[in-house]
């Protein structure tokens, strides 16, 4: 049943919005074109970043700091029943946006993509934000300097998908 | 911030490699993620490009105002001291549709433009008011429709179901935005009780 709406979600969308466009007579090819010419330079964006960012996480690997790091919090990990795995994702996601895509990237080819460590890692990924520059950048733009109750609570949430994610994955697979 | 962190993973990486006596795997591993760098980049590429270009066509049809409207009437309990055709709500309402579905280019300008909507009628122009607080909290919690880039990574990862985390983010992101929401709630009546 979830399963159902997973899979089916995308192409009633796709339909959806082709459907409604042909309905308001826009030009679509047009805009479909325009589009994607932003999608490119979006992407060619952040490349840099992911150059530099998947380099480290390999270095990270490869010299066994990363098994000594997951093994340093084990004991936070075994406590929540996260796989030991998820944490340096968990804890870099609120910090770093591309940095956690190269992280969910390192995870699903060493772990496997449908293993639970990749389910749990794209879920965590797909349902928590970028905490810490979403705030940064909307604060600093009117140059507020207490934002009070804000981190809490984006915590919180971020915490919330965080335990969500390995709970109902280990639930469902 | 971003500084410290990945110039200390490297650091670090050098120091367990010369303990390791693995120094020259750590130089090759740099080498192999810069060229999975690209790799990923570029199998990323083909859903951005036709996600973005899908999304174009709802922005001209005018599918997303349409969804701006529908999600209005949640303004009145997000946002109480608010009317709901002042233009900060107007604003952020066309932010959260832009998140929800997935315009992140178009989301953050409409964004900043709430939060200067909001900035006017604050009276503490230093201190984030609690309207501020919601939204910025709700903005934090990404609902998306369909995380496209999570599904583009995991299919090119190999995975034979690429799409199956759908449902489970729609699960998790929902129970996130609820705390997050609840808790701003929660947190702003105490803190004003206390004045």
């Amino acid at each position: 049943m979830l399963h159902m709406f997973s899979v089916g979600v995308m192409p009633l969308v796709f339909l959806g919005i082709i459907g409604y466009g042909f309905f308001r007579r826009v030009n679509i090819f047009d805009a479909f074109l325009s589009g994607a010419a932003g999608g490119l330079k979006t992407l060619f964006g952040i490349l840099p970043a992911l150059v530099g960012l998947l380099a480290a996480i390999a270095m990270f690997r490869a010299s066994g700091a990363l098994a000594f790091t997951t093994k340093l919090l084990a004991p936070i990990t075994n406590f929540l029943h996260i796989p030991s795995e998820i944490m340096p994702l968990a804890l870099l996601r609120p910090i770093s946006g591309s940095g956690a895509l190269a992280l969910v990237n390192d995870l699903l080819t060493s772990a496997g993509s449908d293993s639970m460590v990749g389910r749990i890692a794209s879920v965590v990924m797909g349902s928590t934000e970028t905490t810490f520059y979403t705030l940064a950048v909307y604060y600093g733009a009117i140059h507020i300097r207490d934002s009070r109750h804000t981190v809490p609570a984006a915590l919180l949430a971020d915490m919330t998908g965080l335990l969500a994610g390995v709970y109902i994955c280990q639930l469902l697979y | 911030m971003m500084g410290y962190i990945w110039g200390g993973m490297i650091v670090l990486s050098f120091l367990f490699g010369m303990i390791g006596g693995q120094t020259e795997a750590v130089a090759q591993a740099a080498l192999d993620g810069a060229k999975n760098a690209v790799d990923m980049a570029l199998s990323l590429l083909g859903m951005m490009c036709l996600w973005s270009g899908l999304l174009e066509i709802a922005k001209q049809s005018g599918l997303t105002e349409k969804l701006a409207r529908l999600i209005r009437p949640l303004t009145r309990f997000l946002f109480p001291g608010l009317p709901p055709d002042s233009p900060a709500v107007m604003a952020m309402v066309m932010n959260m549709t832009a998140n929800f579905l997935g315009l992140s280019n178009a989301a953050t300008p409409l964004g900043l433009a709430a939060m200067e909507e909001l900035h006017k009628i604050n009276p503490r122009p230093e201190r984030a008011s609690d309207e501020m607080c919601m939204f910025v909290v709700i903005n934090t919690a990404s609902i998306s429709l369909i995380p496209t880039t999570v599904i583009a990574l995991r299919s090119a990862a190999g995975s034979v179901d690429p799409f199956g985390i759908v449902a489970p983010v729609w699960i998790c992101s929902s129970l996130a935005l609820l705390v997050g929401v609840m808790a701003s709630k929660l947190m702003a009546r105490r803190k004003r009780g206390q004045r």
